[in-house]
């Protein structure tokens, strides 16, 4: 009786499982399609790139200077133990241009936009805005998932891009004032330290994350039910789904790129 | 013409439509009534291709709303408007924005041009001059009444209304009868309209539609239900707490525990 119960219970998950991918993916499909299809309302578009871009470039960087503080403080840790203090540059150089400014910047804009956006469209789903924008003969895909989906996507590498930047400028405030480690040697062997190809990785994976972010959010907005409640469920499921999927392909890009560009 | 032809539709392993056939004449004002829940939404939101049914058809203007693709699905929807319960004004546009949406989407007029058309459209309704004002500053009835107005502002030939008076103050909810009224004289449009508010279905209804277990048990003229001799339209339209639709559900309650 408990293993029929386990078994019924594993296939209900199994199959919502499915159906969340297969959701989504068709979401992805369809949002991708609609995404070259004219015609573009500009003005709606912008309106999300200020929304999901612009108006997050304060938390960004204070969550980056905090994060360049404590990755150097905790390099120094163990540098000081072996004379190596110089190199403090080189690691927090490429921990975050590599691994933290995109996965940090996503995270931070999944917790902030996505949520935002899981909210307002399960809002106009519960109150059946949605359904009035189809009766407009208007198509909600194109009319609601691909400015987000643009502007999400595209400005989280502007976001990474500068995160990076202000992560570097926070190990430096710790190296230069704290440790004495002179200015000019820290800039030199920060840009010694970093290739191209360290750029391109994280800036990738901050686009793809963008994706993630923009679809999850949409799809769990476009689903839910259940009113007020629901919204608050979806909100959450929203920002957890995408916080684990963010991780997952951050481990699945990172384990390729390793291998591409060894 | 709208046909309805042996409609099913399930939601999980709840039959909401079951077989439901009705025909609504073009011109005319068609009331479907029955009781919360009983499908009377999902009836509408069949029409006007919203949700598709699992057996049976509905013809629009002679065309399957099943097997419409999106640009002719779109086309349909440009005859044909819907006027959600709450409204569904979106609530991030101004009350002009949002009777003007479908122009604004979809047309290339002028802005001096919009501004016209939205306030005609918002003077039939009885609120000219609030189109700088946003949703939320707007009582439950004069949101109804804007969402009739963007209903209204691309000129269907069908306007489909799904509870139009629920919710509302009897004055309001006069007032928005006599509004589904002299639209229908004015512009001469068929409504369909979704209550379970007799008066409300007496004053605008040419025929009525009652719906029970997923079908239609009674269909007529105002005079005709009100002399109908089946148990259940009778139960409903006098609104008895004791008759055969209760005796349903208690059953129901004493076989469950």
């Amino acid at each position: 009786m408990m293993f029929a119960r386990f078994l019924t219970s594993l296939g209900s998950r199994v199959i919502a499982f499915m159906y969340f991918f297969g959701g989504l993916f068709n979401l992805a499909i369809q949002t991708v399609f609609l995404v070259f299809k004219p015609p573009y309302k500009k003005e709606r578009i912008l309106d999300q790139f200020k929304k999901s871009g612009y108006d997050s470039f304060p938390i960004v960087s204070l969550v980056a200077l905090f994060i360049g503080f404590i990755f150097a403080l905790q390099s120094a840790y163990f540098m000081q133990r072996i004379g190596s203090e110089i190199y403090i540059a080189s690691l927090v150089a490429l921990a975050i241009v590599r691994e933290l400014g995109p996965v940090i910047t996503a995270l931070v804009v999944a917790g902030r936009v996505g949520a935002s956006i899981t909210a307002e469209l399960g809002s106009m789903q519960v109150t059946e805005q949605i359904d009035a924008l189809e009766t407009l003969a208007t198509n909600p895909v194109k009319y609601l998932v691909v400015p987000r989906f643009l502007a999400v996507s595209l400005m989280l590498p502007v976001l990474t891009l500068y995160a990076n930047f202000i992560g570097i400028l926070g190990g430096y405030i710790i190296c230069v004032f704290k440790l004495g480690i002179a200015s000019s040697m820290y800039i030199n062997v920060t840009f010694e330290s970093l290739y191209f190809k360290d750029l391109f990785t994280g800036l990738f994976k901050s686009w793809i994350f963008g994706m993630i972010i923009a679809l999850v959010s949409c799809f769990e907005g476009f689903n839910v039910e259940g009113g007020a409640e629901g919204v608050g469920k979806a909100t959450t499921r929203s920002v957890v789904v995408t916080f684990i999927m963010i991780i997952a392909a951050d481990c699945f890009f990172t384990a390729l790129f390793y291998f591409i560009f060894p | 013409m709208i046909e309805i032809q042996g409609v099913s539709k399930s939601f999980g392993e709840h039959l909401v439509l079951n077989d439901l056939s009705l025909n609504i004449q073009l011109g005319t004002t068609c009331v479907i009534i029955g009781r919360s829940g009983c499908g009377k939404s999902v009836l509408l939101k069949h029409i006007i291709g919203l949700l598709r049914c699992d057996k049976g058809k509905v013809l629009a203007f002679g065309k399957d709303v099943n097997v419409l693709n999106e640009v002719e699905l779109n086309h349909l929807r440009s005859k044909i408007s819907m006027v959600f319960q709450a409204g569904a004004l979106f609530d991030s546009m101004s009350v002009a924005e949002n009777v003007g949406f479908s122009l604004i989407e979809h047309t290339h007029i002028g802005k001096r041009e919009l501004l016209e058309r939205v306030e005609e459209s918002l003077s039939l309704v009885g609120l000219s001059g609030i189109g700088s004002l946003m949703p939320s500053e707007l009582s439950g009835g004069m949101k109804k009444r804007v969402a009739l107005a963007r209903a209204i502002c691309t000129k269907p030939e069908v306007i489909l209304y799904d509870e139009p008076t629920t919710g509302v103050d009897p004055i309001t909810a006069d007032s928005i009868n006599n509004l589904i009224c002299s639209l229908h004289d004015k512009l001469k449009v068929t409504s369909v309209v979704v209550t379970h508010d007799m008066k409300s279905a007496y004053t605008v209804a040419d025929r009525i539609a009652m719906m029970y277990h997923g079908k239609i048990i009674f269909e007529g003229g105002a005079e005709e239900i009100q002399n109908s001799d089946n148990a259940v339209v009778h139960q409903f339209i006098n609104g008895l707490s004791k008759g055969p639709i209760t005796e349903t559900i208690d059953n129901f309650k004493i076989s469950g525990g």
